[in-house]
This record gives C-alpha cells, sequence and structure tokens, in this order.
C-alpha cells in the first residue's frame, strides 16, 4: 500500500508530467515562464489550490451528483484559486504583479480540473491529496525549468531579488530578448516537449504527438457531442498518454 | 482621447498587436488542439468570439453594479460561474431555435467553459477600466483576433503535413515551433495601435 501511494506521488513528477507528458495548462506555462522565479510562485500557487480541490473533491465524491459534478467541481476549484489570490496579494505582492491575470486564471487551468475528474472523483483522500501533491510538483518544476531556460538566454541571468543573482552569460554578450517575448516561450516548449518525447522513445513509451484528449476535462462532453450529432469531433488523433490511474 | 479613435485602436490591438493568442497565451489549447483544419478552426472561432460577446456583456455589469464595493473578491467565482451557465443557455437556445448553427457550432460549446481566453477577457475589461461599450468592443476585437490566429495557423499546419519535418519534432514540437513563427510574424505588428 506503501509503495502504491509513493508510486501515485511521483507519477505527476515525471512519468505523467502534466505539462510535458499530458499537455495540460499550457496557458500558463507559456505566458508566465518569462523568468524563473514567476514559475515558482505560479507552480506553488496552482499545487496549492490542486491539493486543497482534490481534497475537497475526494471527501464530496459520493455526494456530488454524476450529472453536475463539472460544475460543481469548478465551484470549488473557483473558491479555493479565490483564497490563494488573496493570500498572494496579501503576502507577496510583487508575485501577483507578474502572474496579473493568470493566477485567479489557475480556476480554468485544465490540470486541476482533469485531476479532479480522472482522478479526486474515483479515489479516497490520501491517494488524491498525494496525486494532487505530485502533479502540482511535476508542473512546478517544469514551469521553473522553462522559466530558468527563458531568463538565462534573454537576460544572462537569473535574477530572484534585485540584490540577488546570478549571471551566467556575460554582459558584454548581447541578451537574446526574443526569448522573453511570446515566440520564444513557443519555441522553447517545443523544444522541451521534443526532449522529453526522445527521452520517452529511448524508454519506450508513446510519444505525445498532439494534445492528448485523454487528459482532458472536457472529453465527457464530446463523447456527447459525437453522439448528438453527425459532425467531425475535435477529438482526432490523439495518443493515450498514461491514463492507467484507477 | 475620443471614442471613436478608442474603438479602432482597441480593434487594432486586440486583432494585431496585442492579439489574443500569439501575445496575451489566452486559449492556446483550441489553438493547438482544434487548428487541423481551416473549417474547423473558423467554426472554433465563431463560437468564441460569440460567447466572448455575450460573456462580457452579462458579466460587466453584474461586477459593477452587484459586486463592485464590496464583494470584488468573489469575482473569480461568479465569472466562471456565470460563463458556465451562459455557455449552457446559449448552447440550449441554438438547439431549439437556430438548429444550423448549433450543428455547426454545437460540438465546440462545451469546450469553451473551460476556456481561459473567455474567462480571461472578462477579467482583462475590469482590469482595464473600460466602459461598457469599449469592453464589448474588446470582446469582439479579442475574438477577431482569436480568429485571425487560428486561421493563419490552420493555414501554416496544413503545410506542414506536407513538410519534410526531422524525426525527433514530429507532432507536437513542431506544431509549437510553428507556433513560434507565427508569433514571431505578428511581433512585426508591435506600435501599430499606439
Amino acid at each position: 500500500m506503501k509503495s502504491k501511494n509513493l508510486s501515485i506521488f511521483t507519477n505527476g513528477i515525471i512519468k505523467e508530467n502534466p505539462v510535458l507528458r499530458l499537455v495540460l495548462g499550457t496557458c500558463p506555462t507559456l505566458a508566465v515562464t518569462t523568468a524563473a522565479i514567476n514559475g515558482i510562485g505560479m507552480g506553488v500557487a496552482a499545487t496549492i489550490v490542486l491539493v486543497c480541490s482534490n481534497l475537497v473533491i475526494s471527501l464530496l465524491r459520493n455526494f456530488i451528483p454524476d450529472k453536475v459534478r463539472i460544475p460543481a467541481f469548478i465551484t470549488v476549484i473557483a473558491g479555493f484559486v479565490s483564497v490563494v489570490q488573496m493570500l498572494v496579494k496579501a503576502f507577496a505582492p510583487s508575485i501577483d504583479k507578474s502572474l496579473g491575470i493568470f493566477l485567479p486564471l489557475i480556476v480554468v487551468n485544465c490540470i486541476i480540473l482533469a485531476r479532479a475528474e480522472m482522478f479526486a472523483s474515483k479515489n479516497p483522500v490520501l491517494p488524491s491529496v498525494l496525486d494532487g501533491l505530485g502533479m502540482g510538483i511535476g508542473f512546478t518544476a517544469t514551469l521553473t525549468l522553462m522559466g530558468a531556460i527563458r531568463e538565462i538566454l534573454g537576460t544572462g541571468a537569473l535574477t530572484f531579488t534585485e540584490e540577488i543573482f546570478i549571471r551566467f552569460i556575460p554582459e558584454s554578450v548581447p541578451s537574446m530578448i526574443i526569448f522573453l517575448l511570446p515566440p520564444g516561450g513557443f519555441f522553447v516548449f517545443g523544444i522541451l516537449v521534443a526532449v522529453s518525447n526522445a527521452i520517452a522513445k529511448k524508454q519506450g513509451k508513446p510519444v505525445v504527438e498532439h494534445l492528448g484528449c485523454a487528459n482532458c476535462p472536457s472529453r465527457a462532453a464530446c463523447k456527447n457531442a459525437i453522439l448528438d450529432g453527425d459532425t467531425p469531433t475535435t477529438c482526432e488523433n490523439t495518443v493515450k498518454v498514461g491514463g492507467s490511474n484507477e | 482621447m475620443n471614442s471613436t479613435t478608442s474603438i479602432v485602436s482597441i480593434l487594432l490591438a486586440g486583432i494585431l498587436t496585442n492579439n489574443m493568442v500569439l501575445s496575451k497565451f489566452l486559449g492556446i489549447c483550441p489553438f493547438l488542439g482544434v487548428s487541423k483544419k481551416v473549417n474547423t478552426a473558423f467554426s472554433m472561432s465563431i463560437a468564441v468570439t460569440l460567447v466572448m460577446v455575450i460573456a462580457t456583456a452579462v458579466t460587466w455589469p453584474i461586477y459593477t453594479y452587484l459586486l463592485m464595493p464590496n464583494f470584488t473578491y468573489l469575482q473569480t467565482v461568479v465569472f466562471i460561474l456565470v460563463i458556465a451557465a451562459i455557455v449552457q443557455l446559449i448552447e440550449i437556445v441554438l438547439k431549439k431555435f437556430i438548429k444550423p448553427i448549433y450543428n455547426a457550432l454545437g460540438i465546440y460549446l462545451p469546450l469553451i467553459t473551460t476556456n481561459c481566453a473567455v474567462l480571461g477577457i472578462t477579467m482583462l475589461n475590469i482590469t482595464d477600466g473600460l466602459n461598457f461599450g469599449l469592453s464589448l468592443v474588446n470582446a469582439l476585437s479579442a475574438g477577431l483576433g482569436f480568429m485571425l490566429a487560428m486561421i493563419l495557423f490552420a493555414g501554416v499546419r496544413s503545410k506542414l503535413d506536407t513538410a519534410d519535418i526531422p524525426n525527433f519534432l514530429k507532432g507536437l514540437p513542431i506544431t509549437l515551433i510553428a507556433a513560434a513563427l507565427v508569433a514571431l510574424s505578428f511581433l512585426g505588428f508591435a506600435g501599430i495601435g499606439g
């Protein structure tokens, strides 16, 4: 039992890394990673929301009627996002400023809704909390890594506060500001996914070809759409990554 | 600044200089997920634009007249629930009264509830301090910008299908790098809107 819990915890960090393997939460990943410190701030905020919402949804899993579960999950998540938002505003105003609108937008971060739908609503409290924690750490680590890459290439140094910073590229070399701009975000993310794919391939795991429908929180709605209409579905040509949570 | 020039500058900013997908990173999921074919990309962006304008029309009065003095901390909870309800309502109304549009857009509507572009634009309207009319213009311009980015990118992706791509970049990586190049071209618009 203990090793099972451990594997649930580590699952989100490497094997099913939410950003690189499940390709969820791409918006904040691209938007806030202009500096490593922003990546840490975003990651920690999302982790707190993820752990709390997984905890509450797991506790309520036998009480929430199946038909209204998505709105119920969203309400729980939005509640915790508001709490985190107020805490960050009060205690870390500089993080609040650099994350801007992406702090309240944690509420629509697919990772959180996906974990509620795929894991917390089907599992007891302890595994759900561990799952949330693992996924949150995986998210934070990836965001920090990507923020560090973009910051080092874009400014030549890693800056934590105005006094504390580590310079990697000498000041005489002109900095590549493009890495701080939107194209740099897409580019670095593309390269990171390519590297993670190459590692997965070596280990004989499936490669992420496209945004995974298997992990989309709106998948249920999509399925209904196929039954209702005759129009082609948006969930085409996807590769199942992981998906063995039960 | 008189109102006509501000409308023009909001439209220009939303469509070109501050494009929602390519410079604000809102709505990346549909941008990468539904841009395989030009016609699906077009339908999705129509649905997003529609929901954005209607959501702004509903959330702006709610924020200004109900939440404004004392309850602004409820913004996140109220907005997401209102948007979820609006999307459901639009779906029901379209299904009942305008069947052809429902058939074309119906499958995209459930996906829009958790689309950060819609929630993002309603919140940006509040943080930017726009009045009701300009908020609607802003929502419309963001939707049109989304449409432009989606259609351009769908075109780029259809070329990618036949291109000779290095093995390790196949799939999602080359899609992201193509998006980087499209975003790079949009940087060229910087400065137009002032």
